[in-house]
């Protein structure tokens, strides 16, 4: 599956912490401009495959490439810089910043100009500090939040958190996006315009998107492959329709027929 | 009331020295929550750098003797900020790094053996006797209703000023502050978002540790008897103000370095003079007992 342009190869990954193993022989090679749904019950390992993914945890086994490059020795700054940008289960903005500032400093590696530079209050500085703030309006608008740029984020509506944890990911211009759970918390009206957004920013941004999410109404309706994980395993892949049919993943869901459980 | 503004003014002075100590503290603190406690000593190397440095000045740059002059002053300023700036960058590399994902506690111990080495390193490299601080500018008085002062008090307060504004300025006007914010906010995430935490880092140490070096250079030219223990007390006074203002918070240093200062002023000018370092000390523990987060810290629960 993995070929040149493969942005995203995870290969045999597994991870242990102590006796548990959390993750194993975990496999997913993403091309680019594709929209990739992360799926399992509570405790499948979907979040720790995040954190492998983007450098927080060292896999025990295996291997990740991005772009082509082991990111087995990188820091979590430098997959970043690879093109890999995450939101988080738990909303981590950095709360006490402004709205503004958040996106910036998500972008923070693409302005380039240095503490002194900024001293001097050289041309430099003030077109790389106009640039940021340009294109980071830009990012707010796209989510609707441009009238909040000033707001210390903790201020905003949950739904606009959600929201602005996504523009800050996508300022760092990333090739792939990883979204954990974007729509927890979400009433389904902003469900809905969140699966909207998402079809959206694939397009507009060219970019690959692996999503995570409890709601199937979102999975099942926007990506165009499904992977399956239970406790650690990959029990099944592919489109909507075959994973839905999958007798496999309906008992992974056990104890809750399959209408419960939203297959 | 000459007696009062005389006191505020000495103290403001003093205050303003521990407040650019303080600074470092609160940086440091605000990035790895490490408490740094060999800052102290960082500035008393930079008060030994410019002990060196204005001595060669005076020996091989200016011949007819006397005080070097306002260019002298600040190239020396500049070699010890240089010289404590690269000695931060190492302490963090070295000694603190290696250790950042191991319990804090070890990283405290190592700055205490930094501090150490620093001291007894310093009587060691230096000599352990007292040494006299070179005149960097000529000193004069000036005395205005009936307040005595002195142009060194005055570069004091005009320097730190300049550096305290400058810090300002870095920390909220700055992609590199922004860095630092959202590094102090949390380190994790700062890093997911592309923050190379590490450079973050290793600046924050640096510009830590110059201000170290502005301050030593101040209370050389201020109390020109300088030696390599000099930074235990003013290092654990600024400690105290950096907790003081909330640990973490770069005004709450400011403010916290002003108002030890000023108390520390007032009791000297007193019948309790004799207890003039022990102010600090009961602060401290007023504060820690009646409130721990400081004056401008927010209380947070210790996270283990």
């Amino acid at each position: 599956m993995a070929n040149g342009n493969t942005l995203l190869d995870a290969r045999d990954v597994t991870i242990r912490f102590g006796g548990l193993t959390a993750v194993s022989h975990f496999n997913l090679a993403i091309q680019p401009h594709e929209l990739v749904g992360l799926i399992g019950p509570n405790g499948a390992g979907k979040t720790t495959v995040f954190n492998m993914l983007t450098g927080v945890y060292k896999p025990t086994e295996g291997e990740i490439f991005v772009g082509g490059v082991s990111t087995h020795e990188f820091k979590p700054y430098q997959i970043t810089a690879l093109g890999v940008a995450r939101t988080f289960q738990n909303i981590r903005l950095f709360k006490e910043l402004s709205v503004l500032d958040n996106v910036k400093i998500g972008g923070h590696i693409h302005y380039k100009y240095s503490t002194s530079a900024a001293v001097l209050k050289t041309n430099r500085f003030h077109d790389a500090e106009e640039l940021a703030d340009r294109e980071a309006m830009e990012l707010l608008q796209i989510f609707g939040l441009e009238a909040r740029a000033g707001y210390y984020a903790k201020n905003l509506p949950y739904g606009d958190q959600r929201r602005l944890e996504i523009a800050r990911a996508l300022s760092a211009r990333p090739k792939l996006l990883l979204l954990d759970e974007p729509a927890a918390g979400l009433n389904d009206r902003e469900t809905r315009d969140l699966m909207q957004t998402i079809h959206d920013i694939r397009d507009r941004f060219n970019i690959a998107i692996l999503v995570i999410e409890h709601n199937m109404e979102l999975v099942m309706g926007i990506c165009e492959r499904i992977i399956v994980l239970s406790f650690g395993k990959t029990i099944a892949q592919g489109s909507a329709a075959e994973v839905r049919a999958n007798p496999v993943v309906i008992e992974a869901y056990l104890g809750e027929p399959a209408e419960a459980a939203g297959l | 009331m000459q007696e009062i503004l005389q006191n505020l003014l000495n103290g403001i002075a003093v205050g303003a020295i521990y407040a650019l100590i303080a600074l470092g503290y609160t940086m440091v603190y605000g990035i790895l929550k490490l408490i740094n406690f060999a800052h102290g000593d960082v500035f008393m190397l930079g008060a030994f750098v410019g002990f060196y440095a204005g001595g060669f000045a005076g020996r091989h740059l200016q011949t007819h003797g006397g005080p070097l002059g306002w260019v002298y002053a600040g190239l020396v300023m500049l070699v010890a900020m240089v010289v404590c700036g690269l000695f931060g960058f190492l302490n963090e590399r070295i000694a603190y790094r290696p250790l950042r994902s191991a319990p804090r506690i070890a990283s405290l111990i190592t700055a205490i053996g930094v501090s150490f080495l620093l001291e007894y390193g310093g009587q060691f490299v230096f000599g352990a006797d007292p040494k006299f601080f070179p005149t960097l500018v000529e000193k004069h008085l000036i005395s205005f209703g009936g307040v005595t002062t002195t142009n060194y008090q005055m570069i004091v307060l005009v320097v730190a000023v300049i550096f305290m504004g400058l810090l300002q300025y870095i920390i909220y006007g700055t992609k590199f502050g922004r860095a630092m914010r959202a590094v102090s906010f949390n380190f994790e995430t700062a890093s997911l978002m592309g923050i190379p935490t590490d450079r973050i880092i290793s600046m924050t140490f640096i510009i830590g540790s110059m201000l170290a070096a502005v301050a030593g250079i101040l209370y050389g030219l201020s109390y020109p008897k300088i030696d390599p223990l000099m930074g235990i007390m003013p290092g654990l006074k600024a400690f105290i103000a950096a907790v003081l203002g909330g640990i973490g918070n770069v005004p709450g240093a400011v403010i916290g370095g002003l108002i030890i200062g000023i108390i520390e002023s007032f009791v000297g000018g007193s019948h309790f003079s004799n207890y003039r370092d022990a102010i600090a000390f009961i602060i401290l523990i007023a504060i820690l007992l009646f409130r721990p987060s400081g004056l401008f810290g927010k209380y947070q629960a210790e996270k283990v």
